[in-house]
């Protein structure tokens, strides 16, 4: 046997010592303690969650705080490049509270998508794209948002990383020095999602669209709660507290009827690599374990999800199946976008439904949405915008709400 | 012949790349064992499938994240060759699979494989990555993944007749979305400053990452590096 593999001696000796079940040495633990000792040593900056914030809990009872305003919003490749309408909803509900945030240009993909999908990557770069990202929110003030759910399942998993690990964290100050940055990571790693469940009965308050007639599927994104799995938000009152609570208790709070099925778990099929280059895969899975299994077991009329890659791969992946005479047909959004419409956004302007492929027409008209009228409206600043009378549609132009079902 | 220390090798795998060494795949292995994580995504292997039946790529693929634990587990040196060579880009990275009850992350390992596989300039992954070469461009040059102007019919004609309406509008539908940072873009997703580039691609040089590209594929890194090397020059 080769002299660098483990032996049989060093097996023997490791399974001598008896496992030690120890509720004190759980696996999981706050984050926050080891990233405060690390402050305290002069190796990081923690940026703190700025007030108001509200706590919920986690999968495993850690208190997680969740900011209200002044966040930094790290956008996402595929919500900005294809499905626009999911960051001006994530937007304009903050502007309809007039909540204070900062939409950056000193932002980067955090990369994650191509790491996932091809390697070309490593822990140090992975690690300083993430820090050059904080480090920019830290110089701003704002506290950092997550859009994607992949950014905060990569975000949190760099974080373990560095934090139990002397050697990466020397080598991304290094890097980080070139730059004239610190290394700074924040208390929280926030997505999106949790400050829509934070923010939920606030936006019932001022709900002008009824959603009682909607039966909705809840797909939670493999990224935000498979990845470093304890610092998900989880409720009692939500699946008894088995899967994660965002999403599906902003839907139950604005009135639809979520209906369950049971390839939850499973994943969309969106496979990083994949929906960009072996879509075979991508669009049997999506179709095959994903939509097919919730037409059959509760035919609902939308899917809401919170995740870039997911509304993409569910949305997308649907076309092609009909060649094949799959029972697909069901419209995806993500949960930003559902609360932006029932608080009266406009289904063009703001959410941006003309960039979704599955028909979701039927699911307007079910909620009473005569979304002809608001596509005619929406085609009126398109010709302006063609004739140049017009430079582009502006906040001023989407911020009012509508009664949509007027 | 009896069992003894010297030969005991519980059903490790048969040779079945001979064109590489056993001290080659031994060395690939051990690049896998001294990375950072790797004792963080394997703890060894109870075999109980958990995994199995909750990974999409072993629902379409021949593709097992059990065999991935398992292997690594046993240091089956011939096996985990054949992993590398062979099942690493079915992996979805969905980390479903981080359900196991002895908390291994086999999208984890496979993720470090894929480095590794990366960095050493094996050919089956030059061949798993070659349509997927403009993406890396895209990410490492503009700072994001996608942008509008990849949604073309002949890129994406499965999704239907969606992306042909949507790339013949894509200029005055971008210019219609309200958020600043967005509006009118078509070559990114959002509008990233230039000085934000340049320390993007300081990192790129810095952390090593413009190796592994050289290694991955040459034609991209001369592209990337004649580009990212006289914006750095001009600061």
């Amino acid at each position: 046997m080769p002299d660098n593999l483990t032996t049989i001696e060093e097996i023997l000796e490791r399974k001598s010592h008896p496992v030690v079940r120890d509720a004190s040495i759980a696996p999981t633990h706050d984050m926050r303690e080891l990233l405060f000792d690390l402050e305290a040593k002069g190796e990081i900056i923690v940026q703190k969650v700025p007030e108001p914030y509200v706590e919920f809990t986690t999968k495993f009872g850690r208190k997680k705080k969740i900011p209200i305003e002044h966040t930094w919003h790290h956008k996402s490749c595929g919500h900005c490049g294809h499905i626009p309408g999911y960051a001006s909803s994530i937007l304009w509900l903050h502007r309809q509270f007039d909540l204070d945030y900062h939409d950056p240009t000193d932002q980067t993909s955090c990369t994650g998508w191509n790491y996932y999908a091809s390697a070309a990557s490593n822990a140090a770069g992975q690690a300083s794209v993430m820090a050059r990202n904080f480090a920019a929110a830290y110089e701003t003030g704002y506290f950092p948002l997550i859009h994607c759910g992949t950014s905060f399942g990569h975000y949190k998993e760099i974080r373990e990383q560095l934090v139990h690990n002397q050697e990466l964290r020397d080598e991304v100050r290094r890097i980080l020095g070139k730059l004239g940055k610190p290394l700074v990571i924040p208390e929280e790693i926030v997505h999106y999602s949790e400050w829509v469940y934070a923010m939920r009965h606030r936006f019932a308050e001022r709900q002008l669209v009824d959603m009682s007639p909607i039966t909705a599927t809840v797909h939670p994104a493999c990224h935000y709660y498979k990845i470093v799995a304890e610092d998900a938000i989880y409720d009692p009152e939500i699946y008894g507290g088995q899967r994660t609570a965002v999403v599906t208790a902003l839907l139950e709070t604005l009135g639809m009827n979520v209906a369950d099925y049971s390839t939850w778990f499973d994943c969309c099929g969106f496979g990083f690599r994949h929906v960009l280059v072996q879509r075979d895969f991508t669009r049997s899975f999506a179709v095959l374990r994903k939509i097919e299994v919730m037409k059959n077991e509760a035919n609902p009329d939308l899917t809401v999800t919170h995740d870039t890659g997911c509304v993409t791969t569910l949305d997308k992946s649907q076309f092609a199946a009909k060649a094949h005479d799959r029972k697909v047909g069901i419209p995806i959004l993500s949960d930003a976008q559902v609360a932006a419409l029932a608080m009266g956004a406009h289904p063009f302007r703001v959410v941006q439904f003309h960039w979704h492929s599955t028909d979701w027409r039927p699911f307007l008209e079910k909620l009473g949405v005569n979304w002809q009228k608001y596509w005619d409206e929406f085609q009126a600043d398109l010709d302006a915008i063609r004739a140049g009378t017009k430079s582009g549609i502006t906040w001023e132009d989407a911020d009012q709400p509508i009664h949509l079902t007027a | 012949m009896p069992t003894t220390l010297e030969n005991w090798n519980p059903g490790k795998a048969e040779d079945r790349h001979p064109e590489a060494t056993y001290e080659e795949k031994e060395r690939l292995f051990l690049e896998v064992k001294s990375d950072l994580r790797y004792e963080d995504f394997l703890y060894g292997c109870y075999e109980c499938g958990i995994c199995v039946s909750a990974c999409p790529s072993a629902r379409f693929y021949d593709f097992s994240p059990r065999v991935i634990a398992q292997a690594m587990a046993r240091e089956d040196v011939e096996r985990i060759y054949d992993i590398l060579t062979e099942d690493i880009w079915n992996c979805a990275q969905c980390f479903s699979c981080v359900r196991c009850p002895r908390q291994n992350n086999p999208g984890g390992l496979v993720t470090i494989l894929r480095e590794v596989s990366i960095k050493n300039g094996l050919q089956e992954s030059k061949d798993a990555l070659q349509g997927y070469s403009r993406v890396i461009y895209k990410v490492m040059l503009k700072g994001n993944q996608v942008s509008p102007d990849m949604l073309q019919p002949d890129f994406f004609p499965d999704w239907g007749p969606w992306v042909k309406n949507f790339s013949e509008n894509m200029h005055v539908w971008r210019k219609a979305i309200p958020m600043d940072t967005i509006r009118g873009i078509t070559d990114v997703a959002w509008r990233v400053e230039r000085k934000t580039l340049l320390e993007l691609y300081t990192i790129w040089f810095e952390s090593g990452n413009m190796d592994i590209i050289k290694e991955l594929d040459e034609g991209l890194y001369d592209l990337l590096a004649d580009v990212m090397q006289e914006e750095l020059e001009e600061g």
